[in-house]
């Protein structure tokens, strides 16, 4: 497989107050991220995620290191618009991320950017909003819509770049569950159709079942990176950077400590209450 | 309460006065503009009234609508009534009280000019009654692409005009939030005279403002995200065009004009 993103030693610190040590918000983060992956990347408030996502499209340059995207240097000004087309964003607050108020013109905005002549934007507009499964919104006026369709047009308005991956910032934190249900689907499915890289920023660690990867910033470094099953198995490593674990590897780990021989790694549903079923039917006697 | 204001709004609509290019609209509604203010008879200003009755049959859109965007304005409307019934010099005297004269010339520059106001205000909102705003923006951009070449910025202008629009309705309903949050603490918008009502604005507007800021950050960013740099080599997902109907449209307007300025040299 090929590299989607690559930082090398990537640092980066936001202006400080005068006279004031600059403070990193990265301090040297190392990572390669597969074509065609989902990757999750979870870690506590201010650990460093927003910033490390602003590098993947050149909106924050590297002070130290650097961000390859697919080859290309994200110093380099002149890929910037090439570098950004590659790489879509979507961030947390729907309302802030939409710029027209009409549907269709919204989702045009990016393509519009690019240049793109007319016909093959209406093409990629109506294909954009096939993809997320708002096609029945083109005339629609944003404001009027819930917050997961909103967020929903949000990412038809990326996908109308036709990108390679697209990076969600804490997309689905003001959502309520309905509509993170559907912007979760969403991906999953444009993930697993178009083939289209994802790295997806949350809170919700139950959204990092399905990922092929899971990576934990802290105090702007990477602290753990690998499969969800890997990761969720450290309970106590997890809990010590302040970070919940999901309700199934909670369970299995609270019955690991009272001396039932479970495994930490059954992360979903199925897989936790097979684990406990197989637990106590090989020992019936506990 | 905030979700009656009418501005910028939009009815949709599939008929000739939704689909003619918006570029013609807004020249249609500078020539109207131009024939109220060359109209001074009751002949003229009836041919305007009757110009935009025409355009509202056209539309159908709802008189009703129409009237209810003058509400806003009726104070200025008024007052504008009876400073010139009052304070018209004129030799016809038809009643005095005290130092107050109405008079004939006081009478008829009133009524015309209640008329004008009114007749502007609803010809105005005829156009954005029946243009989308984003279409609106749109036609502006493209009438005043001249003056691109005297360093206007037309396209920034035009950007800034859309967003507005798109982020009133947004805007709106966060201030109905932070002035429920605000009542929910005891705070009182109703009562008290002039000064104390704009006090107890202040902690609507100190939010508002810290969340404006804000969401004008992130709109920047997403904007950069999606590769917006400026006017140059963009495109569009709708293209401009005149059609025949919006040349017959333009030549009636430019007749009308011509016709009151034709009947005001005669006097009439
Ligand atoms: N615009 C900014 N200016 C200054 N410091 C910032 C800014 N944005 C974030 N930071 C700081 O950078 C660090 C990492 O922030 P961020 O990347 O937003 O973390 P996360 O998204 O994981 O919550 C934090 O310590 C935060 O205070
Ligand atoms: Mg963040």
């Amino acid at each position: 497989m090929s590299t989607m993103i690559e930082t090398r030693d990537l640092r980066f610190a936001y202006p400080a107050e005068e006279q004031e040590q600059p403070v990193y918000a990265l301090k040297g983060v190392d990572l390669r991220i597969e074509k065609g992956s989902f990757v999750v990347v979870l870690g506590h408030n201010g650990s460093g995620k927003s910033t490390l996502a602003k590098t993947m499209n050149a909106v924050l340059l590297p002070a130290g290191g650097k961000v390859y995207v697919e080859g290309l240097d994200t110093l380099d000004e002149r890929l910037l618009l090439e570098i950004r087309q590659r790489v879509g964003m979507v961030f947390q607050n729907p309302d802030n991320q939409i710029v027209a108020n009409v549907v269709e013109e919204d989702v045009a905005f990016a393509p519009e950017n690019l240049g793109v002549p007319t016909e093959e934007i209406r093409r990629r507009v109506d294909e954009a909003l096939k993809a997320v499964g708002m096609s029945g919104f083109v005339t629609h006026a944003p404001h009027l819509l819930s917050g997961g369709q909103k967020q929903r047009i949000a990412i038809a308005g990326v996908i109308a770049m036709e990108p390679a991956c697209v990076v969600l910032d804490e997309a689905t934190a003001m959502l309520d569950p309905v509509g993170r249900q559907e912007v979760l689907s969403t991906i999953h499915r444009l993930n697993r159709e178009k083939g289209i890289t994802v790295v997806l920023i949350t809170h919700h660690m139950n959204e990092a079942e399905e990922a092929d990867r899971v990576i934990v910033m802290d105090a702007g470094q990477v602290a753990m990176d690998g499969t969800p099953q890997e990761v969720f198995s450290c309970v106590d490593r997890l809990c010590s950077m302040g970070l919940t674990v999901p309700d199934t590897v909670d369970l299995l780990d609270r019955l690991q400590k009272d001396g039932v021989q479970v495994p930490l790694d059954a992360i979903t549903v199925e897989a936790c209450a097979d684990a406990i079923a197989a637990a106590f039917s090989a020992a019936p006697e506990n | 309460m905030l979700k009656d204001i009418t501005l910028g709004q939009y009815f949709p609509g599939n008929t000739v006065a939704h689909k003619l290019d918006p570029r013609t609209k807004i020249l249609l509604v500078v020539l109207y503009i131009v024939a109220l203010f060359t109209a001074k008879s009751l002949l003229t200003y009836g041919i305007m009234a009757l110009c935009l009755a025409v355009c509202v049959r056209i539309s159908r859109v709802g008189i009703r609508q129409l009237v209810r965007g003058l509400k806003p304005v009726l104070f200025i409307i008024i007052f504008t009534g009876v400073l010139n019934l009052l304070f018209t010099p004129g030799e016809t005297e038809l009643f005095s009280w005290g130092f107050l004269h109405v008079t004939g010339e006081g009478l008829r520059n009133a009524v015309f000019m209640v008329l004008r106001i009114m007749l502007l205000i609803m010809g105005t909102f005829l156009m954005t009654y029946t243009t989308s705003p984003i279409s609106l923006t749109d036609g502006l951009e493209r009438l005043l692409n001249g003056l691109k070449r005297f360093h206007v910025p037309v396209h920034e202008l035009a950007m800034m005009m859309s967003i507005a629009l798109r982020f009133i309705p947004t805007l709106i309903e966060e201030t109905d939030k932070i002035m429920s949050a605000q009542k929910a603490r005891g705070a009182d918008f109703e009562s008290g005279n002039l000064i104390q009502k704009a006090k107890a604005l202040i902690p609507i507007l100190v939010p508002l403002f810290i969340s404006a800021f804000r969401r004008a950050d992130e709109l920047a960013t997403a904007m950069e995200c999606r590769c917006y740099h400026g006017g140059e080599g963009r495109t569009k997902l709708h293209v401009l065009r005149y059609e025949s109907r919006d040349y017959v449209a333009l030549t009636i307007g430019v007749l009308v004009v011509a016709a009151v300025a034709v009947l005001r040299r005669l006097g009439l």
